[in-house]
């Protein structure tokens, strides 16, 4: 996770209170959807960041897994071609498994 | 009104080794973070040799000695089954070491910028006198090297160091002891990205037969900035390759636009070459020292050579109708659009379908889509993935909700339409354009009629707009009557003109 995204989930997550903050990360890729989760959550795997050593625990979603909470026209519109494309099974997985493990909102 | 064609291309690599520590972004910035990392530590031992490069399959694809296509059956990872047969000269391009680039680098340099010790210098002049891509006149004007001491002396006032396995050879000066857009390590950047686009430029004049002087118009598409503190991208990196490149009958102009720039530039050089500006125009980029190494990290960690230990450069020369070369399709361009919108699939109709609609081309009709063509070697260790694919995959899902294809045929479309990833992660280098010479030769001997080249950039790394960017343009057979429409003969005006009096003769005889 770019360290200028990561500056802005912090002054977000402080502004608003982590409790009131839900990151919805659109990554094509199992292992960035889970370091991207794991950076809002546990803290930067990668110890470069903002977010190095600070653990926010935010609630943290892949759109994929809010398709049911999405009006369906604008879901096909704007994820259905990629649902095709990519391994939405692994990326779901990977990301609730993030979640389940460091998240103190779900 | 003349077609625009591809006549030429070149595609060239500059293994730079000792560039990585020191110039990639990656290296760099941990060197100032952690100057005793274990990743800087480790780094050495993970840079391969000029031969292991050389025999590195996707780069023999990327200077022209194979097809792309022909990566597919070649055994993975390529890094560790090296081609035995390959050459650093390639039917397109060439694959140049480190320190002939450095004599480039010298030979660029307007403004005594760039010192390299005497002795090293001297058998730099000496190896490329043999070489048919320099002229003796242009070695001629290189003076004498440096001491070691006058090198050292520079480096201590903050130059930046050109290095030899570790070691100084050479360094680059700032160009003004105030200006920030002149400081040495922006002067490196910029006489790096001049001089391999130079040695680009070089090769397409030699290996199109055509004379230096004959090119009227150079545009460059990097993605580096010149200018001073007063004009930070003021320009003009087209005109000063030009002037080193032996193209003293052109002008030129930069066209940026991240990676999607030379997509943009192949355009604009087809319309202008169309609307009769220009006769011949060249488009050209160098490379980028910052991205050297820039997955370093992952590659050591998995215990990979640093595959990113070359800068890329190409140029392409677009011409008028020689009724034999591929034609740019200029009634057949995509674009996104500021209303586009990011989502892919809007990204991919933008770029693909909607310019095909238009003219009445079916998705299977075009045989090969080149899109961002980068090593799937490079990134997926990164965790980025394989680049090429996820962009065949969007093309193909795009054509299954469309009905253009069976969704169970999605697989088979990719392998035929699509082709493994093979250029070096150098931003602009991968984006479209490397496959427009190959696409040249494919088209040329029948294995296929079409291909789109598709152009896309990240705009909003440069924090000016969130937007994305990209556009397309396709490339075809030549229909092969350009003599036909545009070219008409003295003896077969005196002949149309006998055939007419013979005729209105006739017709007075007649008496009718």
């Amino acid at each position: 996770m770019d360290l200028e995204n990561q500056k802005r989930v912090l002054d977000l997550s402080e502004k608003h209170g982590k409790e009131n903050v839900v990151v919805v990360i659109g990554t094509s890729e199992a292992e960035s959807a889970g370091l991207t989760a794991e950076t809002v959550t546990a803290g930067d795997p990668t110890f470069a960041g903002p977010l190095a050593g600070v653990s926010l625990g935010l609630a943290v979603y892949h759109i994929f897994e809010l398709k049911d909470a999405v009006d369906a026209g604008v879901y096909d519109e704007q994820c259905g071609m990629m649902e095709m494309v990519l391994d939405v099974d692994a990326i779901n997985s990977e990301v609730k498994s993030i979640r389940d493990q460091y998240s103190q909102f779900k | 009104m003349t077609l625009p064609v591809v006549k030429g291309t070149s595609y060239v690599l500059v293994h730079t080794p000792d560039m990585i520590l020191h110039y990639g972004t990656t290296c760099a910035q941990e060197h100032e973070a952690n100057p005793q990392s274990e990743l800087l530590k480790k780094v050495p031992q993970h840079i391969r040799s000029f031969e292991e490069t050389v025999k590195y399959a996707p780069n023999q694809a990327y200077i022209g000695n194979i097809l792309p296509d022909e990566l597919a059956n070649l055994p993975k990872p390529w890094y560790s089954n090296p081609m035995e047969n390959a050459a650093a000269e390639g039917k397109m391009g060439e694959i140049v070491d480190q320190d002939e680039f450095y004599l480039t680098l010298k030979l660029s340099d307007a403004f005594d910028l760039v010192m390299l010790e005497k002795s090293f210098l001297a058998g730099l002049k000496e190896k490329a006198a043999t070489k048919p891509m320099y002229t003796e006149k242009e070695l001629a004007k290189i003076k004498e090297g440096y001491e070691l001491s006058e090198i050292e002396a520079s480096l201590a006032e903050g130059a930046e160091p050109l290095l030899r396995d570790h070691k100084v050879v050479g360094c680059i000066k700032a160009a003004h002891n105030k200006d920030k857009n002149l400081t040495a390590h922006i002067m490196v950047e910029n006489l790096v990205s001049k001089a391999s686009g130079v040695i680009a430029l070089k090769n397409l004049i030699y290996r199109s037969k055509i004379a230096p002087e004959s090119i009227e118009y150079v545009i460059e598409c990097s993605e580096e900035a010149c200018g001073d503190m007063n004009q930070r991208g003021g320009g003009n990196f087209a005109k000063a390759i030009c002037e080193n490149a032996g193209a003293v009958g052109a002008t030129g102009s930069d066209t940026r636009g991240f990676c999607a720039a030379p997509t943009h530039a192949l355009i604009i050089a087809a319309a202008l070459v169309k609307a009769g500006v220009y006769k011949s125009v060249a488009v050209v980029a160098g490379g980028a020292t910052a991205k050297l190494g820039m997955n370093a990290r992952d590659h050591v960690n998995k215990g990979l050579p640093i595959l990113e230990d070359c800068l890329g450069a190409f140029a392409v020369l677009v011409t008028e109708d020689d009724g034999v070369s591929p034609v740019f399709r200029t009634d057949v361009v995509g674009r996104h659009t500021v209303g586009t919108g990011s989502a892919p699939q809007a990204v991919m109709e933008s770029l693909i379908t909607k310019p095909l609609d238009a003219a009445g081309i079916k998705l299977t009709e075009i045989d090969k889509f080149s899109v961002e063509m980068q090593n799937p070697e490079i990134t997926e260790p990164a965790g980025a993935g394989d680049v090429p694919l996820a962009n065949y995959k969007m093309i193909a899902a795009l054509g299954a909700k469309r009905g253009d294809i069976d969704k169970a045929d999605m697989m088979n479309f990719i392998k035929k339409h699509g082709m493994p990833g093979f250029a070096p992660t150098q931003g602009h280098i991968p984006s479209g354009v490397p496959f427009v010479g190959a696409a040249r030769e494919m088209i040329m001997n029948g294995a296929i009629e079409r291909a789109m080249i598709v152009g896309k950039g990240s705009l909003f790394l440069g924090r000016m707009t969130n937007q994305f960017d990209g556009v397309s343009i396709v490339v075809e057979k030549n229909p092969g009557n350009a003599a036909a429409g545009e070219v008409v003969s003295k003896e077969e005006i005196k002949n149309m003109v006998a055939e007419a009096m013979k005729d209105f003769a006739a017709f007075l005889l007649s008496g009718k």
